[in-house]
């Protein structure tokens, strides 16, 4: 009997959309092209900052309006997504066993979502928004 | 005696003669099965009553050998855990995804046995110990270290599910990585240092970008994407320890 | 097959992509806020020079920048990969000379305040 095994051909782009979970890991990774233009809007930021208050004021001036809030908004959802995503699988990269138990996932993840309000009312704080 | 409910079941199964076709091609079949039935019990009514000719692999019919996994209406399972009570329609089933064909539902297997064996699946002792001098001991807080992982039953539904398997056909894999994972976690162990060199390698570990899909579709819970993020912690630790610390790692 | 180098910027994006989980939400709030025309205090002019002018404000605020950028790279490289953009070496040294030039610029102009 001859063999002649068949290699089923997998597209090297489109796999993703194929299956839900697919799509749900792309949107995870998607988020660093939010975080990573964020990362270059805080650098303009500090550039404007040094170059004096007019630079800094018509900076600021320029990243008022709707098409403005909306890029903020959209940066903003992603963000979101990383941290829950984030927070999520946090237990399965670091468990932590105590005696012959593991601690359930949960209280990990519970505390991180405790930091993350702590330090995001900090920031707040600090902003001067509370 | 009670009457058993019965239901016809339409399968359309992924059929590959090596010898006579040029590429697989569905075919259809109707067959009468109980309602508690598996696909497995569906595809063996098939068997005896339709068509002899359709080739598949199974054996235990209980989850453990993990011989019967297959593509399930584009899922990867294990066609002795998938109750046709959970299926509506015509179910496809196919051969397990990013394994050639070998004929119908056999795929081969053989990059997967090449690659547990690569990555040294047995204890390598710290200290050997003849037999006079008695068992290796481990408390019950050292075998949770690893238990979880050494219950692979080595189906390769992961290898089907991940799609850096499916992009890069060189990739060690959940299941192997778990394994050697298996092995570091073993407080009999000592071979982390040569395991290290096989999972701490481009197409080892660092393939693997945390998809997750193999701990989703994995049917012992095995969690081979916790597995494998955690060879990433230690990796990376490793290598901090390699070139930053005078000396090496040593 | 030699150990792979890959663990320097994984460690680098696991960093950022903490510290991106615990701030970023926030620090984009304060840019929304800033969008919407209710700039927070602490993005005024006075308020924000003197804090990059202390030192731990311009440890914070590189912190932040580079982290969020080396931890975008590198997932960025990934992606791309996944998307299909098989190149993976070039995609690297790209996606880490734009994280390493941020790097750079941060700290240059950091140091000018």
């Amino acid at each position: 009997m001859s063999r002649k095994p068949f290699v089923r051909p997998v597209s090297k782009t489109g796999w993703w959309l194929k299956h839900p979970r697919y799509m749900r890991y792309m949107s995870r990774e998607v988020t660093c092209v939010f975080i990573g233009a964020f990362a270059l809007l805080m650098l303009c930021t500090v550039e404007r900052l040094s170059k004096g208050q007019a630079a800094y004021d018509s900076f600021i001036a320029a990243l008022q309006g709707p098409l403005s809030i909306f890029g903020m908004l959209l940066v903003l959802i992603f963000a979101l997504h990383n941290a829950t995503s984030w927070f999520n699988v946090t237990p399965k990269a670091l468990p932590v066993q105590i005696g012959e138990e593991f601690l359930a996932g949960k209280y990990i993840i519970g505390a991180h979502y405790a930091v993350w309000i702590v330090a995001s009312l900090v920031v707040l704080f600090f902003a001067g928004v509370l | 005696m009670t009457q058993l409910k019965k239901r016809m079941v339409q399968l359309e199964v992924l059929r590959y003669d090596p010898e006579k076709d040029s590429e697989p091609h569905f075919q259809k079949y109707e067959v009468e099965c109980n309602e508690e039935w598996v696909v497995l019990d569906a595809l063996n009514a098939v068997k005896e009553s339709l068509d002899p000719t359709l080739a598949y692999r199974w054996s235990c019919h209980m989850a453990v050998c993990g011989s019967c996994g297959m593509m399930i209406n584009g899922e990867p399972k294990l066609s002795c855990h998938a109750f046709l009570r959970n299926y509506d329609g015509v179910i496809r089933v196919e051969p397990l995804a990013n394994f050639p064909i070998e004929r119908d539902l056999v795929t081969v297997a053989d990059d997967f046995i090449d690659k547990l064996k690569r990555v040294k699946p047995y204890l390598i002792p710290k200290e050997k110990k003849t037999i006079a001098e008695g068992e290796y001991k481990q408390t019950p807080a050292q075998l949770m270290k690893y238990r979880q992982f050494s219950m692979c039953i080595n189906c390769m539904l992961c290898y089907a599910a991940c799609p850096e398997y499916a992009l890069q056909p060189k990739f060690l894999g959940p299941a192997a990585i778990t394994l050697a994972h298996r092995y570091n976690q073993d407080s009999r162990d000592g071979g982390r240092d040569e395991r290290q060199e096989v999972i701490a390698t481009n197409e080892g570990v660092w393939e693997c970008s945390f998809v997750g899909a193999c701990s989703e579709v994995c049917p012992k819970a095995v969690d081979p994407a916790g597995a494998l993020q955690q060879v990433k912690v230690a990796s990376t630790l490793d290598w901090f320890k390699e070139h930053l610390l005078p000396g090496g790692s040593k | 097959m030699a150990k792979s180098n890959k663990p320097i910027f994984w460690s680098l994006f696991a960093a950022g992509g903490t510290l991106a989980a615990f701030l970023a939400p926030v620090l984009v709030l304060l840019f929304l806020m800033v969008a919407m025309g209710h700039t927070p205090s602490l993005l005024s002019y006075a308020n924000l020079h003197a804090f990059a002018a202390n030192w731990l404000g311009k440890l914070f605020l590189l912190g932040v920048i580079t982290l969020f950028l080396w931890h975008a790279a590198h997932r960025l490289r990934v992606t791309l990969h996944d998307f299909g953009l098989r190149q993976d070496p070039v995609v690297a040294v790209v996606v880490y000379l734009v994280a390493a030039a941020g790097t750079g610029l941060s700290v240059l102009y950091l140091l000018r305040i």
